[in-house]
């Protein structure tokens, strides 16, 4: 593994096996009546949080926790980002106090990167505006692997909106690179440009796109992140794009409904579908515990000497 | 390569040490106590193993788990760089409380190992006594542990290696002894 954990680009094939299998031994332990081993004892881990988030800060933390990595996690409303200090001034002052993994959560695309060059710590990307997320992803992938025995060939639709969207950019490599047959599908307004040469399908029509599905990937609507208005109203998203279970019913018979959360019922999933017997969303928050760990641990070996 | 041990050896050694954990146990509900934890990866066939002979001399069935130690090793993070040991997965499908535990492992030779097992199984509950199997004892101990059952004992260098080759991982069972 490298240094730090930055997105699913520099990951090869190998590397992400790897997690995923890691991930596997993990999640036993958290269905140990302790569920504590001892291989982070003495670790410091810095969660270092400029957004909201409740599942991917949580699960961070108990992933951390169950390692037995001592935690500290800064949420930056309370902190001096308030009296004005930069990311990069932030970040150096926690790097002196030598910490032995940063996790970092920021709205600008490439501010892990940015952490990267400058901290001595690994980084590990917690999302990073609209650039990836990439335990996200590999959750996402393990939780596939885990009903589909593989990922390879698998058809796997994404629908939703692309244009915001980290869980795609980093799910669109992963998927590929583990050769999933990738599908994406959403208002013209918030397909990105040039997609389709990522190696991915483009649909405008969602019921084309999930024919013959073997997982259909719901993306949430990111209101917070949409400075214009991309669909003329919630109501007609729901109504062309919205997974419903007339919907599914084109999917093949044993497809999976995942949503990385949090979910607007109503508006990309309806809420029979996200509480129906193909979906899968609550599995992916207990997995994410199991590959954050398997992450966790294989950073804190550090850099292979031949990278 | 020297062979310390053939097949036809291991099975008896096996067979051996089968009948003198029956024999340890011989007190009335002593077998019922009994659960076999062999060590990822040679000591999980060979926990197996035992439990099979066990079943063909009485019948009874005695619960396998097997156990990976990687998490629990003191040498992890002692070094800056360098990939990670491959973590695998702990499979203990019954509880081990009150129950006595049989720890199955290949070669005993610092003990540290073992020491990492003690602590792991520690984590799944409070067992009534954890007695320790080993097919090879090779010395060399660098931590206060003892084998209960030994297959056999072989003196060695600490330059040597000691290869256990079972028919289940390696095609072939044989013990070999690197100069």
């Amino acid at each position: 593994m490298k240094k730090d954990l930055l997105g699913i680009g520099d990951l090869s094939a190998e590397e992400i096996h790897l997690i995923l299998d890691t991930a596997e031994a993990m999640r036993e332990i958290g269905q140990r009546p302790i569920k504590k081993v001892p291989t982070l004892r003495g670790k410091t881990v810095v969660n270092l949080f400029y957004e909201p988030s409740t599942r991917t800060r949580t699960s961070f933390e108990i992933a951390e926790k169950r390692l037995s990595a001592d935690t500290l996690n800064i949420a930056v409303a309370t902190s001096s980002v308030m009296k004005g200090e930069t990311l990069v001034d932030t970040a150096m002052n926690i790097d002196a106090m030598a910490p032995d993994m940063i996790v970092l959560r920021h709205p600008s695309s490439g501010a892990c990167h940015l952490l990267s060059r400058i901290c001595q710590s690994p980084i590990i990307n917690a999302g990073d505006g609209l650039h990836e997320h990439p335990t996200q992803a590999l959750l996402d992938a393990f939780t596939i692997r885990e009903h589909k025995q593989r990922i390879e060939g698998l058809k796997v639709v994404i629908v939703g909106d692309l244009m915001h969207s980290r869980v795609l950019r980093s799910n669109m490599l992963l998927l590929t690179k583990l050769g999933a047959e990738l599908w994406v599908s959403g208002p013209p307004t918030l397909v990105p440009v040039g997609i389709e040469r990522l190696g991915v399908r483009v649909s405008t029509s969602v019921d084309a796109a999930v024919e013959g599905a073997d997982v259909i990937m719901m993306l949430r609507i990111q209101h917070e992140r949409m400075q214009t208005a991309f669909v003329p109203s919630l109501r007609e998203y729901y109504n062309l794009f919205g997974m419903t279970a007339a919907r599914v019913a084109h999917a093949k018979p044993d497809v999976i409904i995942m949503h990385p959360g949090p979910m607007n019922r109503g508006v990309e999933i309806a809420s029979d579908v996200a509480d129906g017997p193909y979906s899968v969303i609550l599995e992916q928050v207990a997995n994410g515990v199991a590959v954050r760990m398997a992450v966790l641990y294989l950073l804190a070996g550090g850099a292979e000497e031949a990278d | 390569m020297p062979v310390v041990m053939d097949a036809d050896r291991m099975g008896r050694t096996l067979m051996r040490i089968a009948h003198e954990i029956l024999e340890r146990n011989a007190a009335p509900g002593g077998v019922d106590e009994l659960a076999l934890v062999g060590i990822r990866t040679r000591g999980v066939p060979l926990a197996r193993r035992i439990a099979q002979i066990i079943r063909e001399i009485n019948q009874h069935e005695v619960p396998t788990g097997m156990l990976d130690i990687t998490l629990y090793r003191d040498d992890l993070m002692r070094h800056a760089v360098g990939p990670q040991p491959l973590v695998r997965r702990t499979e203990i499908p019954f509880s081990i409380d009150d129950k006595r535990i049989l720890l199955v492992d290949d070669v005993l030779y610092t003990g540290r190992t073992i020491r990492a097992a003690l602590d792991a199984l520690i984590d799944f509950g409070r067992p009534k006594a954890i007695q320790l199997i080993v097919l090879v004892d090779r010395g060399h101990r660098e931590l206060p542990i003892k084998a209960d059952y030994v297959g056999k004992n072989l003196p060695t260098s600490s330059s040597q290696s000691v290869q256990v080759h079972l028919m289940e991982i390696d095609g072939r069972d044989e013990v070999e002894i690197e100069p």
